[in-house]
């Protein structure tokens, strides 16, 4: 029955952009259907995986055959868990992108849009139920093509083609590196389907499988170093669609990691530890340079893969927990990474359509540009910051309770005895703490520097609030980010189907989460907190009506005549924390000296480019392409040429012995 | 913890910061050969601040009033989390030393934010400056706090700091002495104390904390200054516990024991605060990475 609900949702995504094909690019009525369509997809597909939770069942059959073998599908616990944020963002951003993302203002586009937008979302479902690989690869590589035509929306622009291409490319090498691991996988179990390998199977091709899984989903999912398409597509693409793509989208890689490593009974201690220092080095790297950012979107952007290091954190605790035999570091780190997933999907959606607003505002993405928005659009800033601070995994928020698992897996480590782990989890712990402050000191910074103070140009200036189409999708997102703050008990049951879907199917018991997770003290924590700050604001408000008010000018130490832009901007803010990881940041600095009694004008600004991209592989590459230039003849650029390879290729494989 | 703990404790939250704050500045006059404000100044200070009318600026939202609020709000339930010598505290849980450190993570943000809210370039130098310094100081305090939590097998405060302690100096001395120097450093970075931040400053540009909250006024700056001085309390009780560890047997002695350890660490930041100078703005990340290899050194050396 869950099956079929998510099915029935699949074609309906698939379908939604269809009618609009038929009709005007302006019309908003067929824009209304499509969204029309997505919604109600959501809601059937939302229902399917709550079913799923409440009722497991075992996998369906589909009335096709593919390698001999029926491809079937199967929402198990872990599949439903992903599931819910994709079509919970999904239809938010279906219903934003009526505003955000109108035919009138993008007749050009629009329909486009919609179109790859349903196609992508019914990829992500379609993969999450594959229980058959090569329906999963099916899944992958739709979701793949039309994210690759979402991000190029507007292929009109150079630097919007240039970050699809990237795009593309890392995710055919993802692909290719999934191919070989299916391939393997095949070998070990003798079928394409997610089943575990026999116990006796050879260590060396286990450790194969899961290094090409930690390479081809982590190019998807964007762990360090991995990650280079990540920040160029996420700020191309309009915002709805970089919320799905932050929010739910990269979260596809984690669940192939999640799904994998659940195959495998008894892995070697060193997965574990793999992923902790993958997931350290994303995390800190990608808070860093997101404080260096001086794109709104593209800031986001690198903070998913700050937020996917945390999840890959959480899932190494439960590798670890797994290879040591303890089940509690195995629900602790899984239903930490779990409910990350949620949470990353819930607030960074949140903050991507709060963005996406400010940038429909005030047509900038440039921080540094911005300032003072509070005051012209009040419910954005206050949405922006929820997302802001449940972000920086601050109480009385959502991140708080995940990032909390996390800790209390990774410390759960830390004071372990009697195994060499203990020392990764030591280490792991304040790295986590690192990523949390510099996480606040880059939230701080984009909040103050975009909502506060005054505007810093006349595009920020001439701001005006949104429309109430593209303030619902959001208050959508932010409840549920207060909600889990204050009841995280809600999602126990949840994230402990999902933990018994994830252990092998015989012996290990999954210990309670309420045992481990302190979720009653969190509740009173928040609460409590809640009820301090009130106290503390009436109290305040009673001092002050009290006593005397006056307003003046902000106190400017005697200078007579500060300018907006004399405030303290966002690359400012920045300074001093991009300076301490200059060794990684690598900033390009273009200044030119003052000098005489009278210098002239001048400028200055700062660069930082991808570490990955911009310094390593781009130059390679170019090596790489001279030196099999002498190979051009093959690539002609004629189609019938290529076609006369395809036939060839074809001949010699059925001559294969 | 019985009800009279649960009182003593709230008190000593309440009514015990502000005089910390005056026994460092009667120890820094006595260096200076002078008399020195009262030792109950900050008393009078915070009365007469909520009894002042207030001044807003026109560039000020609501957010540059969440500041001083939520900064008190999250010290003092901080400070329900903290116990407070060999006394557990009143709300303790397993995972409360995270809640702690982001408890006081969300006081940074609003305060911070409410700096940028002015739209002065000295306010948000100064958040700049406090945003930066705690990324650094935040590993160091993690790492402090992870010595003490594998060698108790805990992760409460209560528990980490509590009954075991008195033990810890004869098994674990070594760590115990880099963690309370560390920790130490981390509680001059955190309260703004000299060498980080020189409270006293009357210079705009070399200031960290007292520049953030330039334009609070009244009753709002009364709760920065009561906040500033709760925060260096709470960190301060770690401290203190660590360094004097005893068990006297009765409970009221046990608070005398703290209240005591308080004011000697007190003293001794104002002893550091007369024979130091502040540090260039510079050489400040260089200390609290310092601080933080000290602590896991504390924790390295907790192999056996």
């Amino acid at each position: 029955m869950s099956d079929t609900l998510v099915l029935v949702a699949i074609a309906l995504a698939a379908l939604s952009g269809v009618p609009g094909l038929f009709c005007a690019s302006r019309s908003a009525g067929a824009a209304r259907v499509a969204a029309g369509l997505l919604v109600s997809a959501s809601i059937i597909g939302a229902l399917g995986g709550l079913r799923a939770l409440a009722a497991p069942t075992s996998p369906t059959s589909l009335p096709w055959k593919c390698f001999g073998a029926a491809l079937q599908v199967h929402t198990d616990g872990i599949a439903a868990v992903f599931l819910l944020p994709v079509f919970l963002v999904s239809g938010a951003g279906a219903i934003y992108g009526l505003e955000y993302w109108s035919g009138s203002e993008h007749p050009d586009n629009a329909r486009k849009l919609r179109l790859f937008y349903g196609l992508l979302t019914a990829a992500l479902a379609l993969l999450l139920v594959a229980h058959s690989t090569i329906l999963f690869l099916f899944g992958w590589e739709i979701m793949a093509l039309s994210a690759f035509f979402l991000v190029t929306t507007e292929d009109h622009e150079e630097s919007v083609r240039e970050a699809g291409l990237v795009y593309l490319i890392a995710t055919r090498f993802g692909t290719l590196a999934l191919f070989a691991m299916f391939g393997l996988l095949r070998v070990m179990t003798g079928q394409f389907a997610f089943v575990a390998p026999a116990s006796g199977s050879a260590p060396g091709v286990a450790s194969a499988v899961f290094l090409l899984a930690v390479v081809g989903f982590g190019f998807k999912a964007g762990i360090m170093p991995l990650h280079m398409w990540l920040p160029g597509a996420h700020a191309s693409a309009p915002s709805h669609v970089s919320a799905l793509m932050s929010g739910v989208l990269i979260k596809m890689g984690i669940y192939g990691l999640v799904r994998i490593t659940s195959l495998f009974e008894q892995p070697p201690l060193w997965w574990g530890t793999l992923l902790l220092v993958l997931g350290v080095v994303s995390g800190v790297l990608g808070v860093v340079f997101a404080i260096a950012q001086h794109d709104i979107k593209r800031l986001l952007a690198y903070h998913s893969v700050e937020n996917i290091g945390i999840i890959v954190i959480g899932l190494g605790i439960a590798m670890l927990g797994r290879s040591l035999g303890r089940a509690d570091l195995v629900t602790l780190g899984l239903a930490g990474a779990l409910l990350h997933v949620w949470n990353h999907g819930l607030f960074k959606a949140l903050l991507f359509l709060s963005a996406g607003a400010v940038v429909h505002a005030t047509h900038t993405r440039e921080i540094d540009e911005l300032g003072g928005l509070l005051r012209a659009m009040p419910r954005t800033a206050s949405f922006f910051l929820v997302g802001a601070v449940a972000i920086c995994g601050l109480p009385p928020l959502n991140g708080f309770v995940s990032e909390m698992l996390v800790y209390l897996g990774l410390l759960r480590t830390a004071t372990s005895t009697g195994n060499q782990a203990w020392l990764a989890g030591a280490l792991a712990a304040p790295a986590l703490a690192l990523i949390g402050a510099l996480a606040l000191s880059c939230f701080v910074k984009v909040f103050g520097a975009t909502f506060l103070g005054h505007p810093r140009s006349a595009h920020a200036k001439h701001a005006h609030e949104c429309g109430p189409r593209m303030l619902g999708p959001m208050l959508l997102l932010a409840a549920p980010c207060v909600l889990i703050g204050l009841l995280p008990a809600l999602t126990a049951s949840t994230l402990e189907a999902a933990t018994a879907a994830w252990l092998p199917a015989s012996g290990s018991q999954v210990v309670r989460l309420a045992q481990l997770a302190p979720f009653a003290a969190i509740t009173l924590l928040a609460l409590a907190l809640l009820g301090l700050v009130a106290a503390c604001w009436a109290l305040l408000s009673v001092r002050v009506s009290r006593g005397s008010v006056s307003a003046t000018g902000t106190w400017d130490c005697g200078y007579a005549a500060p300018a907006p832009s004399m405030q303290y901007s966002a690359s400012s803010f920045a300074e001093m924390t991009v300076g301490l990881f200059s060794w990684a940041l690598r900033p390009q600095v273009h200044r030119s000296e003052l000098g005489g009694p009278f210098p002239r004008p001048t400028t200055f600004h700062t660069h930082t480019p991808d570490a990955v991209l911009d310094r390593l592989l781009l130059p390679s590459i170019q090596g790489i392409g001279r030196a099999f230039s002498w190979l051009r003849w093959i690539q002609q650029g004629s189609v019938h040429l290529y076609l006369g390879y395809v036939v060839l290729t074809v001949i010699a494989l059925h001559l294969w012995p | 913890m019985t009800p009279i703990d649960t009182t003593l404790h709230l008190l000593l939250l309440i009514a015990l910061p502000p005089l910390l704050l005056g026994v460092i500045n009667k120890t820094k006059a006595a260096f200076a050969g002078r008399n020195g404000p009262p030792l109950l100044q900050l008393y009078y200070d915070l009365v007469r601040l909520f009894q002042k009318g207030s001044v807003f600026s026109t560039t000020t939202t609501w957010v540059f009033r969440a500041g001083p609020v939520v900064g008190l709000a999250t010290c003092l339930l901080a400070g329900m989390i903290m116990p407070f010598g060999n006394h557990a505290a009143p709300f303790a849980f397993s995972g409360d030393l995270v809640a702690f450190a982001y408890l006081l993570g969300l006081g940074r943000f609003f305060t911070v934010a409410a700096a940028l809210d002015t739209g002065s370039s000295f306010e948000g130098m100064g958040g700049a400056r406090e945003a930066t310094f705690s990324c650094l100081a935040e590993p160091a305090l993690f790492f402090g706090l992870l010595t003490l939590a594998r060698r108790t097998a805990s992760l409460s405060l209560s528990t980490m700091l509590g009954a075991t302690m008195p033990g810890a100096w004869a098994s674990t001395g070594a760590s115990m002495i880099l963690v309370a120097v560390s920790l130490f450093i981390v509680l001059l970075a955190e309260s703004s104390r000299i060498p980080f931040d020189d409270p006293n400053t009357h210079l705009e540009l070399t200031m960290v904390h007292e520049v953030m909250v330039l334009d609070h006024s009244g009753p709002a700056l009364g709760m920065i200054l009561y906040s500033a001085a709760a925060k260096l309390m709470l960190l301060g009780a770690i401290v203190t516990r660590i360094a004097l560890p005893f068990e006297t047997g009765s409970s009221w002695t046990d608070w005398v024991v703290f209240v005591f350890g308080l004011f000697v660490l007190a003293i001794l930041i104002g002893v550091v605060e007369s024979v130091m100078a502040r540090l260039r703005l510079i050489h400040v990340p260089r200390l609290l990475v310092g601080a933080c290899l000290l602590s896991a050194f504390g924790v390295v050396l907790l192999v056996r």
